[in-house]
């Protein structure tokens, strides 16, 4: 899970990494109440959950509490690279002297974690890498010793950075490995004016792996922001993701599952039509699981067709031609799009035979993955 | 021979005792393994019941290598003790350990990846389907039947993409196939069983199957231009992902630019790799490169 930047700030906080919380608001009517308590000029940024906001004209300057409310209605609702924004966080100017870029994250290359840092700070560390890849420096940090005093003096050095970055670099390090986070990353950590270091911004990922270790987290998922039918899906423990196309996608195994989009993309390009959406139901596809599945799917109503594609390995076709003709008389009227099956693999006789003998009107099941791809775009069309 | 398991290959399983411990189990001695015992805290001295024979339950995994001279072991615990089941393994001296769970956190990975490299043990996954040489051994959940022995490496980071490319080329058949899994931090990658396939005597052409994420695929083309001398045939899921989604596994994303299913095919093509639109085109790839008469069986 992604956090949004005042929710990094938060989390930071706890980790005693100097951070200004600011508020957050929804309603762009609170921004003059609130650029009032903070007091002199504001900055209004734009809450999303990606990168290049202030290109995007999602982060602004506010010298009075009028102009603080203006900002915040003009970003709110802003579309920023397809998130609308739904809420500003509003923050005090700060009296920058130097900008640096931070972050420690999960390498998958070594299988170690690595720090970047750089002394140039505020602008995409991309870019960066292309202008001047000597200002960064990439630290390797072996997970058996971690970051300890002399690791932080090293990475401090190698980015040069002030020595007393090195508490926050520790403090960061903490919120890292004590939050589950894949990544920790601070654009800009700043120098003011006084000496002191701030991070102004914050981006952290959380392990959703790890979620059962910090109950506390669900607090920063944003229910709002996901798409309905994908919180629906979720709620059922259902992994699935929308997209924008007339091809319902359903099958076993995340591998399989992208596999198949592919497969439909380009069966798909003579009708004009894609995937709309990516659903793997995993290994043990019941019959209620492929009725939750179909019942997300067939409520897209962007999709005019399905496709249905399992390879039987440890889950019998069998099991999953019942839980297909299970599914159907569970959704009754509303399975109202065709389906079209392919099935390969464990007991695939059976499967075929199961839903031959149902004959169900909207089913067909085609041999091949690429022929039941064709065959579902078409039906798409 | 086959790569990293074999019919001498004296696997335990930590977990059998748990329902999809026992399940599998079960599988895998039905397709010929050679399971010496289980391991499960608390319960050594007991013993669990399959249909050919009864298997000791040990305590630790340093009581199985003392009594059963286990050097193999297949991880099926709950992700909450993964981490302290793959630091036992590696403690006791096991040589290598396939960790089939799902959802374990990465920094439990990173730390036991850390501690099996310093232990000198090689792990498979974790989140993978395990690793099968067909006919002598299978640790892990890949289905026994799909496929049988033959000439073919397989190396992929997704389990059911593994059982299709296994179903396209079943009449070929393999010398081993292994599923590394596709999490962010894996113990064996492409590379490992690249460089294990060249070397396998065995092992007359490899097919790899990648997915969008991560630089995994562009540094195992480098590494097929530089070290690999037999055919190598490719294919890469995800060409439709859009960026910042994660397609069910925890390292599928596309991220800006990288990780894109296109620059990992454009990487592997440009390291003389021919790579599929799709697993049946990709299948069909591999034997006109073996056999170049043989007619499309796929159709």
């Amino acid at each position: 899970m992604d956090l949004m930047e005042y929710q990094a700030k938060e989390l930071f906080a706890r980790h005693g990494v100097p951070v200004t919380l600011g508020r957050v608001i929804e309603d762009a009517a609170d921004a003059a109440d609130a650029a009032r308590e903070l007091g002199g000029r504001v900055v209004v940024k734009a809450q999303v959950k990606t990168g290049g906001r202030g290109k995007a004209g999602g982060v602004q300057l506010a010298a009075t509490p009028d102009e603080a409310q203006a900002k915040a209605a003009e970003i709110l609702g802003m579309d920023i690279k397809g998130h609308t924004v739904q809420r500003v966080l509003l923050a005090p100017a700060a009296d920058i002297a130097e900008e640096y870029y931070f972050s420690f994250l999960v390498d998958r290359a070594s299988r170690e974690y690595l720090c970047i840092a750089s002394t140039e700070g505020g602008v995409e560390i991309e870019e960066v890498a292309q202008t001047n890849p000597d200002a960064i420096a990439k630290v390797r940090i072996d997970p058996a010793t971690g970051v300890d005093e002399a690791k932080a003096a090293e990475i401090v050095a190698a980015a040069g950075f002030p020595a007393e970055a090195a508490t926050v670099v520790r403090r960061l390090w903490d919120a890292f490995i004590a939050e589950d986070a894949a990544l920790v990353e601070v654009n800009p950590l700043v120098k003011l004016g006084d000496g002191s270091l701030e991070a102004l911004d914050g981006k952290v990922t959380l392990d959703d792996n790890a979620a059962y270790r910090h109950p506390d987290h669900a607090g920063f998922d944003d229910k709002a922001a996901a798409d309905p039918l994908e919180a629906e899906a979720h709620a059922k423990g259902l992994n699935y993701v929308k997209l924008d196309g007339a091809v319902g996608i359903i099958g076993n195994g995340a591998g399989l599952v992208m596999s198949t989009l592919d497969v439909v993309a380009y069966a798909g390009q003579r009708y004009g039509v894609k995937p709309a959406n990516f659903l793997d139901i995993g290994g043990g596809a019941s019959a209620e699981v492929m009725a939750n599945g179909l019942g997300i799917i067939l409520s897209d109503p962007q999709v005019r067709s399905v496709f249905v594609n399992v390879f039987g390995g440890i889950t019998a076709c069998d099991a999953v031609s019942n839980g297909i003709v299970q599914a159907l008389a569970v959704l009754g009227d509303r399975a109202d799009k065709p389906l079209v099956v392919r099935l390969d693999g464990n007991n695939v006789d059976e499967g075929r035979t199961i839903l031959a003998k149902a004959g169900h009107p909207l089913v067909t099941v085609v041999d091949t993955m690429d022929g039941a791809a064709a065959r579902a775009a078409e039906l798409a069309a | 021979m086959a790569i990293f398991l074999t019919e001498k290959s004296r696997v335990v399983v930590q977990g059998m005792t748990g329902s999809e411990g026992q399940k599998h189990t079960s599988r895998m001695l039905a397709a010929g393994t050679n399971i010496v015992g289980g391991v499960t805290p608390g319960k050594g001295g007991q013993s669990v019941d399959f249909a050919r024979r009864s298997i000791p339950v040990y305590g630790s995994c340093a009581d199985a290598v003392k009594a059963a001279d286990a050097d193999v072991s297949v991880v099926f615990v709950p992700p909450r003790f993964t981490k302290g089941a793959v630091l036992e393994a590696v403690d006791a001296g096991i040589p290598l350990v396939v960790v089939i769970t799902e959802g374990v956190p990465v920094h439990d990975t990173a730390a036991f990846f850390a501690h099996a490299q310093a232990g000198g043990t090689r792990v498979i996954g974790p989140n993978c389907p395990g690793i099968i040489s067909p006919g002598r051994a299978n640790a892990g959940i890949i289905p026994a039947d799909i496929a049988g022995a033959g000439r073919i490496g397989l190396v992929s980071k997704s389990g059911t993409l593994t059982y299709q490319m296994m179903y396209e080329l079943r009449d070929f058949g393999f010398s081993t196939a292994i599923g590394i899994g596709g999490d962010p931090i894996i113990g064996t990658t492409h590379i490992d069983a690249l460089q294990a396939f060249q070397d396998d005597p065995d092992t007359d052409a490899i097919v790899m199957i990648g997915e969008i994420g991560g630089d995994a695929e562009e540094r195992a083309a480098v590494f097929i231009k530089e070290n690999v001398t037999k055919p190598v045939v490719g294919y890469v899921a995800g060409f439709t992902a859009p960026e910042g989604k994660t397609m069910g596994h925890a390292g599928a994303i596309v991220s800006g630019s990288s990780g894109t299913a296109a620059a990992k095919q454009e990487a592997l093509e440009a390291a003389g790799v021919r790579v599929g639109k799709t697993p049946t085109e990709t299948a069909h790839l591999l034997r006109t490169t073996l056999a170049p008469a043989v007619p499309n069986l796929a159709g």
